[in-house]
């Protein structure tokens, strides 16, 4: 029992960990520098309470956005040992490492440290009018339009998106061309052309069917390696390519 | 043109430029690699009508699909309305004079003026 006792108080003993976090303010910085802190976390701290940690008691400035801390908001994307993702939905002890280091996304300008400009990703995401457009010959309905399973399993997964940026931080052709619409869009697009209540299906297919639209994607697929929500933006990319090719009706 | 009518035409090509070259591959089998290139019957191979239009299709199939593939990437590559209609227009133009090129030789060739 003692023993127990023992083990169960060596592993709640706090660890320590070096978190690196990326600086930058682009009024007065010329370029990204890293400070470290070195935080205790335990079996249960995620990276953003390992951050705020720092920001409570070692360096107030440090600028980060976040909300729900339950990967509901999506505020929180940012590159963690190199790779996107929620950082209140990545604890510490996962990854594995006696260094965390922290960047902002990839592709967004950063306002400051890991705190980055959303403006062209909602700009995307309202060009491919992300709500159902009702067929507008046909008198409201009295009661709720049924669907099937079948039908709801067409789009259900696409729904998911917390537009937290992730998909659109570690896409190839968002770091080259600044028009390309983007796989948030290109998948929020899928989810509307593929429900079955809505009617605006040829209007969002020609807002993607441009030169800097969906058929620049080079289906990589990162986009769906990092969803923390499970979408998968590649394969709404290649159903929407179905429409727009005349393979799927 | 919409892009999507623009990627069919590329995939389209892509795909008729495979099965013709592999025609052409296999013909060029018929006889040695050497004896394949040799003068007389390279000449030879351009006075056959059928071998001569398949060539000619190659040729347009092949500036198409590249000529495509480059705006693409160049569009990729930066972005701007005076820019992105110079590379569209100038991508074009290119197209239409190696067409024209390509298909100058090919018909001297047949002639027998080269």
């Amino acid at each position: 029992m003692a023993q127990q006792t023992q083990t169960a108080q060596q592993s709640s003993k706090p660890d320590t960990i070096t978190l690196r976090i990326s600086r930058y303010n682009p009024a007065h910085d010329s370029k990204r520098k890293f400070m470290e802190f070195v935080v205790s976390y335990r079996r249960w701290t995620t990276v953003l309470d390992a951050i705020l940690d720092v920001k409570k008691h070692l360096d107030h400035s440090v600028a980060v956005r976040y909300s729900c801390r339950q990967a509901t908001c999506g505020s929180c994307g940012m590159i963690i040992n190199g790779r996107p993702r929620l950082a209140c939905f990545t604890k510490v002890s996962e990854l594995d490492s006696d260094t965390v280091t922290v960047e902002p996304m990839n592709n967004f300008p950063i306002i400051r440290d890991l705190a980055v400009r959303f403006d062209r990703l909602f700009d995307t995401h309202r060009r491919v009018m992300p709500y159902v457009i009702p067929d507008e010959s046909e008198a409201p309905p009295e009661k709720e339009f049924l669907q099937s399973p079948k039908e709801l399993q067409e789009y259900i997964q696409f729904a998911g998106c917390i537009k937290c940026g992730l998909c659109n931080s570690v896409c190839p052709t968002m770091a080259t061309d600044s028009k390309f619409v983007g796989p948030q869009a290109l998948a929020q697009a899928y989810r509307y052309v593929g429900d079955s209540r809505d009617h605006g299906r040829e209007s969002r297919l020609k807002v993607i069917d441009e030169s800097h639209g969906i058929w620049r994607c080079h289906f990589a697929g990162s986009c769906s390696q990092v969803c923390p929500k499970g979408v998968d933006p590649a394969m709404g990319i290649q159903m929407l390519r179905g429409y727009l090719m005349g393979f799927k009706k | 043109m919409r892009e999507s009518t623009i990627m069919k035409i590329h995939y389209g090509t892509a795909l008729a430029a495979v099965a013709l070259v592999a025609v052409h591959v296999l013909m060029r089998l018929t006889t040695g690699f050497a004896e394949s290139l040799e003068y007389e019957t390279v000449l030879a191979n351009y006075k056959f009508i059928p071998y001569v239009v398949m060539l000619e299709l190659i040729l347009i199939l092949l500036s198409i699909h590249g000529f495509n593939g480059l705006r693409v990437i160049l569009l990729e590559l930066k972005q701007g309305r005076a820019y992105e209609k110079a590379v569209s227009y100038g991508c074009l133009a290119a197209m239409f004079a190696l067409i024209a090129y390509g298909s100058r030789t090919i018909i001297m060739t047949n002639m027998g003026m080269a």
